[in-house]
């Protein structure tokens, strides 16, 4: 954190409140034992910071600073309660932050263990998935309630009702701010990491609307990833996450053109991939599967994300251990649309004739039923074999299915390019090859 | 800020699985809540608790515009019905699932766990 010296203008606040904002609200919370006063605090707080800190210069230790003028505030706040409501509660409330000793300084790593509690409320299992999700990008990551709401398509009030929501559950059920027993850690890990990757592929591929990728959603999962191994370092599943976003969003300035458009992986410029994030990436696959104990699903995708990413252009991917990682995916955590992205890889090893035969028995269970990316990868496979009727018929019924605009017009892109193959044909100059698509990987594009 | 809460557990199960237990079924199944109840007990959390004849002996209650409106049932149309409850105190909701996740039935059936609301 900075010190005192130097000018400090309002940019300079913001950027110490996004920085600062959770932890500051973690320690609070622990000094007043409840959310919302704890909020209200850290409101408070900085709106105080606003008004001196431009003259009086950025304090020392910013965060101490915050924690210390948010207790006293949250004290003042109880004390106007007191006044009014005359409460017993409220007065032994206060009495017992009083005594709590002031503000940790930033040496100790009291404030990391604030911080991991917060994370384990906010992403507890007897909420509901949407609170979690919200709690933990306003309340740990520090995003405004309207940057939440925006994220998520919902109105901003929607939001704001949903984040009270959460809190008086936090409240009222007596939803724990502490680190789970060590017999529910796993568990409870495991918990915190779906709500990560949620954000992460919410930013990853929106499930609807116009952008492919939002950015700012896929680095605060990140952020949180690295952040939550930081504090239970060594622990494979969380690694494996890590890796396992760390690639995918490594093939981020590559995966779309400047107007929006998909560019599929083996299109893809190869030279726009992030080399250090890669790197990075793959050094904590190995260490996650290295982990004694059955690998976590994430580690297997990272391991599959990280062969793709190794590639030195398409041609030279691996996929025949590619579709090895696929059935030890399947035999650990069967799942339909793991089944859907193997067929794809053994296309690519067996042929396409093969891979259709497997989508065609995985079609006929039903359990993808209106599925876009099922039809979309069966187009393909047609495709690639010549059958241009059924292929287009198929990506009709996937264009139906699609709600992403940039996957729409990808869809309506190969419709286009049937259509214009056929006057090749009737040439005699054959299309084939020319971009049969791949969906890899669990949002389906890369 | 050391607080006790109370929870209520509710106990759901299918009456009908249950009822096909047998004889040495329903007899392990008390000793099991025997030696559950006595470690909730010793462990002072417990605070009541009992379990419920079927749902076949319910009668429910309304009254409306001024009258009692007195019915059988509720009939077993879902799949579990409530059988039986503790009132327990506990540190928190994940203490309070710890507890819940240990009542016998939850191997068969599934307990909700509820605060118990504080006035004042």
């Amino acid at each position: 954190v900075t010190t005192g010296s130097g000018s400090t203008d309002d940019n300079n606040v913001e950027r110490v409140f996004r920085q600062e904002a959770g932890r500051v609200l973690a320690t609070l919370i622990r000094l007043v034992g409840d959310f919302e006063l704890a909020e209200e605090a850290l409101q408070e707080a900085f709106a105080a910071a606003i008004e001196q800190w431009p003259a009086a210069g950025l304090p020392a230790n910013a965060r101490a600073w915050l924690v210390n003028v948010g207790r006293h505030k949250a004290i003042d706040r109880l004390r106007r309660q007191i006044l009014f409501r005359e409460k017993q509660r409220d007065l032994a409330v206060e009495a017992a932050i009083a005594r709590q000793p002031a503000a940790p300084d930033e040496e100790a790593d009291t404030f990391g263990d604030d911080m991991l509690r917060l994370i384990f409320s906010c992403c507890h299992p007897a909420l509901n998935v949407e609170a979690r999700v919200a709690l933990t990008l306003r309340a740990i990551c520090g995003l405004t309630t309207e940057a939440v709401a925006r994220a998520f398509l919902v109105a901003e009030e929607t939001m704001a009702q949903r984040l009270v929501r959460a809190k008086r559950k936090i409240r009222d059920a007596g939803i724990p701010y502490e680190t789970p027993a060590p017999d529910m850690l796993d568990e409870r890990v495991e918990g915190v990491l779906a709500v990560i990757y949620l954000v992460f592929t919410e930013g990853y591929a929106v499930t609807s609307g116009a952008e492919l990728m939002r950015e700012e959603l896929a680095r605060e999962a990140i952020r949180l990833a690295r952040l939550l191994d930081a504090l239970l370092p060594g622990r494979a599943d969380i690694e494996g996450l890590l890796a396992l976003m760390l690639l995918h969003d490594a093939r981020r300035k590559a995966r779309t053109t400047l107007a929006g458009d998909i560019v599929l992986l083996e299109e893809q410029d190869r030279s726009l991939w992030d080399r250090e994030q890669i790197a990075e990436g793959s050094g904590l696959v190995e260490r996650a599967l290295r982990a004694p104990g059955r690998p976590s699903s994430y580690s297997v995708q990272a391991a599959i994300a990280a062969l793709h990413a190794q590639a030195s252009h398409h041609k030279a991917t691996d996929w025949r251990q590619i579709v090895g990682l696929y059935e030890v995916l399947l035999r650990l955590y069967p799942s339909p649309v793991v089944e859907l992205n193997h067929a794809v890889a053994v296309s690519m090893v067996d042929g396409p004739g093969r891979a259709l035969d497997l989508i065609d028995a995985l079609a006929a269970r039903g359990t993808l039923d209106g599925y876009h990316l099922l039809p979309a990868v069966r187009a393909d496979l047609l495709r690639r074999l010549d059958r241009r009727a059924e292929a287009k018929d198929a990506y009709r019924t996937a264009l139906a299915l699609a709600r992403l605009e940039p996957e729409r017009r990808l869809l309506v892109r190969r419709l286009a390019e049937l259509e214009r193959a056929r006057v090749n044909v009737s040439h005699g100059v054959g299309r084939k090859g020319v971009s049969s698509s791949r969906w890899v990987g669990p949002t389906g594009w890369s | 800020m050391e607080r006790k809460m109370q929870y209520l557990l509710l106990i759901y199960e299918n009456e009908a699985e249950a009822a096909k237990r047998g004889e040495t079924g329903m007899k392990e199944m008390m000793t099991e809540y025997r030696t559950f109840t006595q470690s909730i007990i010793q462990a002072g959390q417990f605070k009541a608790g009992d379990a419920l004849q079927p749902t076949s002996t319910a009668t429910t209650v309304r009254v409306r515009s001024g009258k009692t409106l007195t019915t059988d049932g509720p009939f077993a149309e879902t799949r579990e019905q409530l059988g039986g409850y503790y009132l327990i105190e506990a540190k928190n909701l994940d203490e309070a699932i710890a507890i819940a996740a240990r009542v016998p039935s939850a191997k068969l059936g599934s307990i909700e766990v509820r605060p118990v609301m504080v006035f004042g």
